[in-house]
């Protein structure tokens, strides 16, 4: 699969959720593109923007969506990665500002 | 005389756009940057280099970039501005 085929798949699963992909296409498609490559990598979708540990059991928390999604897009208008953001976030509505990582510590790949 | 092109290391991930924005930042600027994308480093290559980001940035999130003795973690052109010192951008 291609970022190009990934995109029209996640796009309308956003909207079903209440909320969008990032209205910047090409920094989403760069999102896509370190999504599928993790994936061929581990053979699932890690955040592209974590260091994975390579084994799904301990990974199991950041394959996007990760499970820090939704009180990221809450607190912040977006996800960790920025391609989950809230529909305020996209118009403008709601400051962009850089989300602390709230993955725990202790389940961060830190070798 | 020309001042000092400053010390730049960037930690970073091959698979991170807020990375690629970073090294693309570097680049678009003309500032020379050392770059390490820590996710294709394997066994104590890693580890060594893994070490290093824990004591810059004890959070090991990515990009951690350091600019001489200054620390910026993730891709902020106004702190990285600062950092390297061009506080008028």
């Amino acid at each position: 699969m291609t970022a190009e085929e990934l995109y029209p798949i996640l796009s309308p699963y956003a909207e079903s959720q209440g909320i969008r992909l990032n209205k910047d296409r090409e920094f989403v498609m760069d999102i896509l593109r370190g999504l599928l490559t993790n994936e061929r990598r581990y053979g699932y979708r890690s955040c592209p923007c974590r260091l994975a540990w390579g084994k799904k059991e301990q990974d199991a928390d950041i394959i996007c969506p990760c499970v820090y999604r939704d009180p990221d897009i809450k607190e912040y208008g977006s996800c960790y990665c920025e391609l989950y953001v809230s529909v305020d976030w996209n118009e403008g509505n709601k400051e962009h500002r850089q989300v602390p990582e709230r993955r725990p510590k202790e389940k961060r790949k830190m070798l | 005389m020309a001042k000092k092109q400053p010390k730049i290391k960037l930690y970073t991930l091959s698979t991170c756009s807020h990375c690629l924005r970073t090294k693309k930042f570097f680049t678009e600027n003309g500032i020379d940057a050392e770059i390490t994308d820590v996710d294709l480093l394997t066994g104590t290559e890693r580890e060594k280099v893994m070490d290093e980001v824990r004591k810059l940035n004890p959070e090991c999130t990515f990009p951690t970039i350091c600019i001489d003795d200054k620390v910026v973690v993730g891709f902020n052109e106004e702190r990285i501005f600062k950092a390297l010192g061009k506080l008028d951008k």
